[in-house]
């Protein structure tokens, strides 16, 4: 049902590196976890709303005053690799 | 005093420490040389010294994927290994303020994906009543230290099944609150519209003890009210004019040994005064087939954050995307990747409709018939799991048999309501338990219901002493049929 172009295409939408071994074991367990999960066509759906939140509440409004928030130093500490400034990531190259 | 601090709830202690009896210093000392002593591997990081302020009620220990400032959190992930935050989750927060201090974190799944702790990224936990068995999952390292007595209480998260799954598997309480109840703040998240925090407990008393402080509306999660009207302690004894609807016990996958233990339950629900009654949840085995389209689609998006920039581990030469992309492959283990993989194509141009949109129209009609049942009874009864605590390495090699183990548990949070899963007896000489639901926010009739059957039910063998297993191990050893080596 999934085969391996599949895999490696939402592999990289997702940011995924994945070996050649483990793009052929993704097709075969994704294909049937897929199919599990379309049992849910037995069903006729027609005119059911959809649930995207159990709770019913709308427009949740605070009132915007400043407060603290972490120091730079601070949001900068679990960083492999940061200046005093900013967070420092190679060049986003050409792909 | 170890005999005597093993043998009394957590609420019983803290009437101790009030009444001038117990220190909460002795008190805290105690669980955590208990905790430090942990060999089950239900432990990722036990407090060294017990704090300057003690405080008022018998210490916690908290599932990995709490922020705790400065103390490890790392939701059981090597992407995350070494992160210490830089602030507390609300839900710890409010334990503290309550006068709870921070034990230990415990073992869980990576970011809470599985049902047996095998996919932690820092190894597994063993079952304190059989070291060859799975705690249950995801938050397994909880479950199994209140169940071994190496921690007075403990909480957890519950995305499908994660609290009430390991305290049946692991015989002990554990409560799944309302989705809102209590804040995800600081929470690492799984699924966002599915997680809810809540507790694992000895007893019942306990869970309500933990509920109460827990609760409460906050302002850094707006999905978040609170219970309205709060959580008292239970009190009832009997369950006069209550009914319960019974669902589930003609599954084929329902062991006979648990069916026995939970329909030994229900002729105590009658005992008690309430009635009895079979219902039907038409859609809800389609529950899984909605869940694992809704959890992994959300979890894609959560875990999108974990790119070795800001936090965590980071590996790979050249340009950006080989250091995302060899990152997230060496940080992730293979059961979040694979989420990862099913939630990116539930979600990818094409397929939305098919697969996330179908599965929000299957979450609705499984909230319709609960709310059906709910006009019917006060409350959904039963199996926790089907099966009793699997052998590790059971289920790994299939992913599907592993999600089926969430079958009686993943309705209720995609209606949102809270269940809870109490002890109910054995089966092989392993826990059973015994799950009981309402609709949203009726915590309190919840636990005042679990309060008077758990009296009844009178289950023993909580907490499960490791010490106690250790020795009934050894008089089993020295037996003449004991296998060599």
């Amino acid at each position: 049902m999934i085969d391996r172009d599949q895999v490696l295409h939402v592999a990289k939408l997702a940011r995924l590196r994945l070996s050649a071994g483990e793009v052929d074991r993704m097709a075969g367990e994704l294909s049937k976890i897929l199919e599990h999960v379309e049992t849910m066509n037995e069903l006729d759906l027609e005119g059911v709303e959809p649930t995207s939140h159990v709770v019913d509440l709308t427009n949740v409004l605070r009132e915007d005053v400043p407060r603290p928030s972490l120091d730079r130093e601070t949001a900068l500490e679990q960083a492999r690799d940061a200046t005093e400034t900013g967070f420092r990531v190679p060049s986003p190259g050409a792909s | 005093m170890s005999d005597e601090l093993l043998n009394l709830t957590a609420g019983q202690q803290a009437a101790k420490i009030e009444a001038g009896e117990l220190s909460a210093g002795e008190v805290f000392e105690f669980w955590r040389g208990r905790a430090a002593a942990d060999d089950l591997g239900a432990y990722l990081w036990v407090a060294d010294e017990v704090p300057e302020d003690p405080g008022s009620l018998p210490p916690i220990a908290v599932k990995d994927l709490f922020c705790v400032r400065g103390v490890p959190s790392q939701a059981g992930s090597r992407i995350l290994e070494g992160y210490r935050p830089p602030y507390t989750a609300t839900s710890v927060e409010k334990l503290q303020n309550a006068g709870v201090r921070v034990l230990g974190k415990t073992n869980q799944d990576e970011f809470a994906m599985g049902s047996s702790n095998e996919n932690s990224g820092f190894g597994p936990v063993q079952n304190p009543w059989d070291r060859t068995r799975v705690p249950g999952g995801s938050s397994g390292g909880s479950a199994a230290a209140v169940a071994a007595g190496t921690a007075p209480w403990a909480i957890g998260t519950d995305t499908g099944g994660s609290i009430r799954q390991p305290a049946s598997l692991s015989g002990i309480v554990g409560l799944k609150p309302t989705y809102g109840a209590v804040s995800r703040y600081g929470m690492i998240a799984f699924a966002s519209s599915l997680d809810q925090c809540g507790p694992l407990t000895r007893d019942v008393t306990d869970a309500a003890i933990l509920l109460s402080h827990l609760q409460g509306r906050d302002p850094c999660d707006s999905t978040s009210i609170g219970i309205p009207g709060g959580v008292s302690l239970p009190t009832a004894e009997r369950l006069d004019g209550l009914r319960f609807g019974v669902w589930g016990m003609r599954e084929p996958g329902l062991e006979p040994g648990v069916a026995e233990q939970v329909n030994a339950t229900l002729a105590k629900i009658e005992e008690l005064g309430g009635g009895v009654e079979e219902i039907e949840l038409p859609n809800a085995k389609y529950g899984i087939p909605a869940y694992y389209v809704i959890a992994p689609a959300e979890a894609s998006a959560n875990l999108a954050r974990y790119d070795g920039v800001r936090y965590g581990p980071r590996t790979g030469n050249g340009d950006l995307t080989a250091l995302y992309e060899q990152t997230r492959h060496d940080g992730f283990g293979e059961e979040v990747r694979r989420r990862i993989m099913i939630g990116t194509y539930a979600l990818s141009s094409g397929y939305y409709e098919a697969y996330y949109g179908t599965a929000q129209k299957v979450r609705t009609k499984i909230a319709q018939d609960l709310s059906a049942a709910f006009e019917q009874v006060d409350f959904v009864v039963s199996p926790t799991s089907a099966t009793v605590a699997f052998k590790l390495g059971e289920r790994t090699q299939d992913p599907l048999a592993m999600y089926l183990s969430d079958y009686y548990t993943v309705p209720m949070p995609l209606a949102g309501i809270p269940a809870i899963s109490i002890p109910c007896g054995l089966s092989e000489g392993l826990p059973v338990g015994f799950q009981i639901a309402g609709p949203a926010f009726s915590e309190a009739r919840i636990l005042d219901a679990a309060h008077a059957l758990e009296k009844s039910i009178g289950f023993e063998g909580v907490p499960v002493s490791v010490d106690r297993r250790d020795a009934d191990r050894r008089s089993q050893d020295e037996g003449p049929e004991a296998p060599l080596g």
